[in-house]
This record gives C-alpha cells, sequence and structure tokens, in this order.
C-alpha cells in the first residue's frame, strides 16, 4: 500500500518542528531555511498552513528534467532528485505548477519532499498530528493533492 | 499500428515512452541524427563547465532502456517524405514507413550571413559534437567573442565563463535576453555579468569576421602595436562590430538563435509557417502526422498567437499529448505557456507567460519591484485578477507557483492588491486563492 503525507492544517500550531526535522533529516542541520516543508502563517486569517510537494502523478518536474535525474522511487512512489545527476539547471523548478521545487544554491542542485524514503521526519515530528503519513487512499481522494481543498474550512484571509 | 518518430531529443523520447504506455503492441520506431545515445541539448553547458561527462548529458541513464521498452532507435537523417504512401526517405537511400508519425525534429542554430562566418574558428554551441569542438578550442585565457546573448547565449556564457576564457558578448539587442526580460531585468544582469568580468556590447552586431592580419582594422594595428593583440596571431580572428569597433579574438561563438527543422517537409502537405503548425491535440495539417518540441508552432496559452516555444516542459507536454492521440486516445493541450529560467554566472532569473504585460484598457495592471542592491527583482503582469505573467531576479524558492498561477487562471480577488502592493507574497496568494488554503 503506497502512503502519502496528509496534512491538515487546522490541527498546525506554527511550531516549525516539521521544517527542523526536514532540514536536519537532510541537511544534517537545524536551519529551517534549508527545509523541503514549510509553514505560511496567515496572520489575518490567523492560520499555519504546511505545505510541500503532494508527488503529483503528472509529475511535470520529472518530465521536465533533461537529464532524467528526478525518478520515481520504486518503495515510496516519492519522485525524487538524484543528486548526482541533477545538473542543477532549475528546470524543474518553473514547470512545477505547485512551487514545491526549490534550487539551493550552496550545492547547486535543487530539492523537493522524496518522504525521506518512507519515514518522513516532518510527520515525526509533528506534535498536534497536522501532518501524518497515511495510506495513498485513506482519504479517498487523489492522494493529498485535495488536501487544501478539504482544510478549508475556515474564513478566508482578505490580507 | 507502426509508430515512427523523427527526433529523439526531449519530445521524442517523451512520445516514445507515452506511446509505448499507451499501446504495448505497437511498433515504435525513434529516429536520430546523431551519432550519439538520445541527449539533452540543455545539458552541454555542465558538459562545457567540467561539471558532468557526456553520459551526464543523457536523456536516460538505465543500460537497455530502449530495448527493454522495444523502441528500436535509428540512426539516420530524414530526407524527404511522401506522405501519401506514408514513407520517409533516409539519407542513405533507405525508406521508413509509419502509420502514425511524429514529427520531434528539433531546431537548429542560425548562422547570421555575415563574412567569414564559416572560418573553422566560428562555432556553434548546440551538438556535442560542437561541444567537443569547443572544449579543445575554449582553453583559460582564449579570447572568445559570443555572438548573442538570448536565452541560449546566457547558458553557453556561463559555461564559457567557468572554463575560465576571456569573454566578450556581442547582442543586437538593446539588453540581455531581450526576449524573455524586461528592460530592467534585462539591465540588472548585464551589470551583474559585467561585474564577473564578461565584456557586454549590447545594441551591437557584428559585421564582418576575419583571419587576424587579413585587413585589419586601426584598433587591431594599434593593439598589435602596444603588444596586446599579438597574442595567438597565427589563428586568431578580427571581429568588426557594426560601429567600427574590431576585436581580437581566438574564438567566436554563434548563438544569434535557433530555427525548426522542418527542410525535409517541402511539397508534403505538411503546412510549415515558422514551425510545423499544429491544433491542440498536436496534429499538423496532414492527418496522422504530428509534431512536438522545438519544430512545433502551437497557440500561445494567453494570447493565441501562434509561437514556437522551445523549452523541454513545453516539449514533454506537446510529446505527451502527441503521443496519445497517435494511440489512439484523446488529449488536447489549451496552449503554450512560455516559462524559461536563467542562471547567469549564480544570478538566478526566471520569467512565465506574458511578461511583458497587457495594456490598461485591456484590464492591464502591474507592478515592479527593484531591489538593485541585493540583485533582486520582481514583476508581475495582471489581466483583471488573473496573473498573465511573472519576471524575477534572485527568487529560487517556490517559483513554479508562478506558472500555477498563471495556467491556472486563478482568480486572485482582494489578492491581486495584495500583490500589486507587495509581489513578494506570491506564495501566500497561491495558496490562499489556487489551493484555497486560508
Amino acid at each position: 500500500m503506497q502512503k502519502s503525507l496528509h496534512i491538515d492544517a487546522n490541527k498546525c500550531t506554527g511550531c516549525l518542528q516539521c521544517e527542523m526535522a526536514c532540514s536536519y533529516e537532510n541537511h544534517g542541520v537545524f536551519n529551517i531555511s534549508k527545509s523541503r516543508i514549510k509553514v505560511f502563517n496567515f496572520e489575518h486569517a490567523g492560520r499555519k498552513v504546511p505545505y510541500t510537494c503532494t508527488q503529483c502523478s503528472e509529475a511535470w518536474c520529472m518530465t521536465a528534467c533533461p537529464v532524467d535525474a528526478i525518478r520515481i522511487d520504486a518503495g515510496t512512489g516519492a519522485k525524487a532528485v538524484h543528486e548526482d545527476i541533477c545538473v542543477g539547471c532549475k528546470v524543474c523548478t518553473i514547470a512545477c505548477p505547485f512551487g514545491t521545487v526549490n534550487y539551493i544554491a550552496e550545492t547547486g542542485k535543487v530539492q523537493k519532499c522524496d518522504l525521506c524514503g518512507g519515514e518522513p521526519a516532518c510527520a515525526d515530528a509533528c506534535p498536534t498530528g497536522a501532518i501524518t503519513y497515511v495510506d495513498a487512499d485513506w482519504t479517498g481522494l487523489d492522494k493529498m493533492r485535495a488536501w487544501a481543498g478539504k482544510t478549508d474550512t475556515q474564513p478566508r484571509a482578505t490580507a | 499500428m507502426k509508430h515512427v518518430i523523427i527526433g529523439n531529443g526531449p519530445a521524442g523520447v517523451v512520445a516514445a515512452e507515452a506511446l509505448r504506455k499507451a499501446d504495448a503492441a505497437a511498433e515504435i520506431v525513434l529516429i536520430g541524427a546523431e551519432p550519439e545515445p538520445a541527449y539533452s541539448r540543455m545539458a552541454i553547458p555542465y558538459l562545457l563547465e567540467g561539471n558532468i561527462d557526456e553520459s551526464g548529458t543523457w536523456l536516460r541513464k538505465t543500460e537497455g532502456h530502449f530495448a527493454r521498452l522495444r523502441i528500436r532507435e535509428l540512426q539516420a537523417r530524414v530526407v524527404s517524405m511522401n506522405t501519401t504512401q506514408r514513407k520517409l526517405l533516409l539519407a542513405d537511400g533507405q525508406f521508413e514507413t509509419y502509420d502514425r508519425l511524429l514529427i520531434a525534429s528539433g531546431s537548429h542554430p542560425v548562422r547570421p550571413s555575415i563574412p567569414g562566418i564559416d572560418l573553422p574558428q566560428v562555432q556553434t554551441c548546440w551538438t556535442l559534437a560542437d561541444a567537443r569542438a569547443i572544449a579543445s578550442l575554449a582553453k583559460p585565457g582564449t579570447r572568445v567573442l559570443q555572438l548573442g546573448a538570448g536565452f541560449i547565449g546566457c547558458i553557453i556564457m556561463e559555461a564559457l565563463a567557468a572554463r575560465g576564457v576571456e569573454l566578450t558578448v556581442v547582442e543586437m539587442g538593446d539588453r540581455m535576453v531581450p526576449r524573455m526580460m524586461t528592460p530592467k531585468a534585462g539591465g540588472m544582469i548585464k551589470q551583474w555579468v559585467e561585474s564577473k568580468g564578461v565584456r557586454v556590447l549590447t545594441g551591437k552586431g557584428v559585421q564582418r569576421i576575419a583571419p587576424a592580419g587579413a585587413n585589419p582594422g586601426l584598433l587591431d594595428r594599434l593593439a598589435q602595436a602596444v603588444g596586446v593583440g599579438a597574442k595567438s596571431e597565427a589563428s586568431g580572428l578580427t571581429v568588426t562590430l557594426s560601429d567600427g569597433e574590431a576585436l581580437g579574438c581566438d574564438l567566436v561563438i554563434v548563438a544569434a538563435g535557433v530555427a525548426p527543422n522542418v527542410g525535409f517537409l517541402e511539397n508534403t502537405g505538411v503546412q510549415v509557417a515558422k514551425g510545423v503548425l499544429v491544433d491542440s491535440r498536436m496534429q499538423t495539417t496532414v492527418a496522422g502526422i504530428y509534431a512536438a518540441g522545438d519544430v512545433a508552432e502551437a497557440p500561445d496559452l494567453l494570447t493565441g498567437a501562434h509561437l514556437v516555444a522551445a523549452i523541454q516542459p513545453n516539449a514533454a507536454d506537446q510529446a505527451r499529448v502527441a503521443a496519445l492521440n497517435m494511440a489512439g486516445r484523446e488529449a488536447q493541450l489549451p496552449g503554450v505557456l512560455a516559462i524559461n529560467v536563467l542562471d547567469t554566472l549564480g544570478l538566478v532569473s526566471t520569467s512565465f507567460g506574458q511578461w511583458w504585460g497587457e495594456t490598461a484598457q485591456n484590464g492591464g495592471a502591474g507592478t515592479e519591484l527593484v531591489d538593485s542592491a541585493n540583485h533582486r527583482y520582481l514583476s508581475l503582469q495582471f489581466k483583471d485578477d488573473v496573473l498573465i505573467g511573472a519576471t524575477s531576479i534572485g527568487h529560487t524558492e517556490h517559483v513554479g507557483v508562478l506558472r500555477g498561477l498563471i495556467q491556472t487562471r486563478t482568480r486572485l480577488g482582494s489578492w491581486k492588491d495584495a500583490l500589486l502592493k507587495d509581489p513578494n507574497c506570491y506564495m501566500a496568494a497561491y495558496l490562499a486563492s489556487a489551493q484555497r488554503a486560508a
């Protein structure tokens, strides 16, 4: 059974444990600017929204890659960047319409969520259950692409 | 059903794979003209920089990838075709028949008609063979003049600079990357590149290229007299610019644009404007013949104007749609969205859609945020409350949502005013309006 990240923004307190955990897992440092998951703060609506790659089936990042550096992980189904192959051309960062592939200048490569090989550090770190790693069809929706619509129970922010 | 694909670049390869996925039994032939494995031209700059070897440019890295998918690779150049008999004539005199055909023949670099353009020290930078030639010619200290500072020119420039050459770039337009960047952004890129030691001459053309000493201009003679122009005297060139300036150099790289490979389509009924005209199913004017990638000319998503969008994400999208239709499935591409990303010596820039904006009487509005000190720039362009175009410099976080907002024509509502006031909040605007997350 393939699993995916399930995000319930209503449970997010904005503690940023997920960003810390992601950064530590992937870069060995607690530096939230390196995190692949980001929590967005909508002050007016009093809402925190964690956001990362949905591992979408279209995978524009993957077909946009000119050197076959983004591939589907057979175990998790994640679209994973192979850093040894990535040339840092950044085409995936503009091809992904969800904005979840980012270029890291220090490494000269792009990075995106790869589900930590099946044990997502962000979900482990989340103290409120806002981020969980669940069976992909647990919600009966097309993975977590619809996550945001599902959490649409709060008044709109109007900036 | 026999599918033949002309061209084994990204469009050809994606189409072949999509065809196999859609039809397990079909015969698939993938024709490539160069004596190389299917590779990506986009990766050539990284090869020249020494970041990767040639195998790093290959589109598919797994051994036996195409054989495993029962895709027959054929090295051949198509010279003409008969659409009635559904037959391709190859350069070696052989024929190849097809039931459905995909034209994914890509494009070739244009050599402007300038005296001396065919001299051996004048190189294009397009194929692996070109890359090998440039690698042997462009050594640290080599004086290189690059003709053209468009999108491709800027990518090549990065690779040349990394090789330690002494680089001068000549661009006819009034700024760098004039077809992708706003005047302000193009100016910022020029400033940055100049600060990295590249000489950039905009608003100028090359009038003549000649072997040095053949008929030296005044400046060249002066330079030689004071001993600065004597380097590589034997093999050197003198390049005369449109304003009369004469520059000594060892190598000229031509990056003055590309043109679709459509020569073999003459008298076939496949209609060609600049590229091969296609409908939303990527079908050409001849039934059963499709086109995708740099050779195809399709309507722009926003303006409806036909354009050739020579970018890999577009090639992949078009190839997938063409392949599905070739396999008898229903698929359409509503239009092409032009998107680009560029790294000029460490300065990252992007452009999306109708970045030049829309007139006020047509509901257009826009904003431009300039932070020269930090080399950051952001321009957002709207029509009514929908984002239609964007240009950025120095933004590498979540830039993809600019595509998302434009492509899905998301109504921004009150977020439009928020963006006009602070364009930097585009990610929040995206989450709130496209993902309804706040």
